[in-house]
């Protein structure tokens, strides 16, 4: 099964995505956090609105994976991870993270990035590493979102940052409750 | 007897292994090629989106944009000269603009800029033309906002290198669609005083 999605992933990068500079990409984030720190100087709060712009990007991203592979609802959540990993991370930044750490009951996991192209030219102050910030948490909001608009509702978390001197990275979904499909009003 | 090897106050903490492991990375051969134009679409609308909470005007988002391509510019600028076969740094005004048409248009979008033109109302503009920039394309500017250019944010980088070239100017970014070329953006560059004549002066001097 994992194959199966990995050859998905490969070949919607291959052949179903447009392609642009990497670094343009990193910069162009990295920018960005400058930009959050500089009006909220509070790292806290960078990380809440780096989730938060993920977020907006996620709902909206779900439907581009959805639409150039075809995919349909995954069965259970060890699909759902190896859709994340293999396909999702795989079409959008040409990574794969792995899948690990699995909770007893199932419901959490863990994605271990050993390759972040996010990180490629970064390094914190010491004072971000003190206060807490997680400079790629914009991931963390993105597979929160898409999940979401998959009626999963998720806390994803970082717990390791290479940028914070760990061995890797490392962020945590954990499913908290499945939604239900909610009709929109007025459409009976 | 050897002399003491002099000792250096290494903070052997895990944020600093981090920073020996950074400055080691090899800059010249690129580690990474490409992410999806998808992934920076998103992240690119997202941006436009978070500034325009924190502005009033068309103006103000253009200026928080051509901030955040500022800082996107000046690294763009040391990578590529850095990776530059020839490693010429360009000082003079139409040089650095063929190094921008050319070097830098290519590393960012993969292509070399459309067009380059000296207005000719005023002597210190110039323009550099690109009929599709790919960033772009996936923006909608809605119709009562249609002055804005997203452009800004390249328009931000172009002002970074220009400066780091040491011809400070203006940039400024303007949608100016033709025919088939609906996201036609031109990036006009109105360079300083001394800019100007700076040149003259080493001209005459010839």
């Amino acid at each position: 099964m994992a194959k199966q999605y990995r050859n998905i992933g490969e070949e919607a990068w291959k052949n179903n995505v447009e392609k642009v500079s990497a670094e343009l990409f990193i910069f162009t984030y990295g920018s960005l956090v400058v930009q959050l720190v500089k009006d909220y100087e509070d790292y806290g709060a960078v990380n809440k609105q780096l989730d938060k712009m993920g977020y907006n990007i996620g709902v909206r991203l779900i439907d581009d994976l959805l639409a150039r592979t075809g995919l349909e609802r995954c069965q259970d959540l060890h699909a759902t991870a190896e859709v994340i990993s293999k396909v999702g991370f795989k079409m959008f930044l040409n990574i794969t993270p792995s899948v690990a750490n699995w909770s007893a009951d199932s419901k959490e996991f863990s994605l271990i990035l050993d390759d972040n192209p996010l990180n490629d030219f970064c390094e914190l102050p010491p004072k971000a590493i003190q206060d807490g910030l997680w400079y790629s948490n914009v991931l963390c909001g993105v597979v929160r979102g898409a999940l979401e608009m998959m009626q999963m509702q998720t806390e994803v978390t970082f717990v390791r940052d290479v940028l914070r001197g760990d061995e890797t990275s490392e962020i945590r979904v954990k499913l908290e409750r499945m939604l239900d499909e909610e009709v929109p009003v007025g459409d009976d | 007897m050897s002399t003491p090897r002099p000792s250096l106050m290494k903070l052997d903490t895990k944020a600093s292994r981090r920073s020996t492991m950074l400055l080691e990375h090899n800059v010249i051969k690129q580690r990474r090629d490409k992410v999806g134009l998808n992934a920076f679409a998103f992240l690119f609308a997202e941006i436009i989106r978070y500034s325009q909470n924190r502005v009033l005007g068309i103006q103000d988002l253009e200026a928080k944009l051509n901030e955040l391509g500022q800082r996107v510019g000046v690294r763009v600028f040391e990578l590529a000269m850095w990776r530059e076969k020839s490693v010429h740094r360009e000082t003079r005004v139409l040089q650095t603009l063929v190094f921008i048409n050319t070097v830098v248009w290519r590393t960012l979008f993969d292509k070399q800029a459309d067009s380059l033109e000296r207005s000719t109302e005023s002597e210190d503009e110039y323009m550099i033309t690109d009929n599709e920039p790919s960033i772009l394309k996936f923006i909608s500017v809605p119709k009562e906002m249609s002055s804005f250019s997203p452009g800004a944010f390249v328009s931000g980088i172009v002002e970074a290198i220009v400066r780091c070239c040491q011809c400070p100017a203006r940039v400024t970014s303007h949608v100016v669609p033709a025919e088939g070329m609906p996201l036609r953006t031109v990036i006009l560059l109105k360079f300083d005083k001394e800019v100007m004549d700076r040149e003259k002066r080493l001209e005459a001097g010839k």
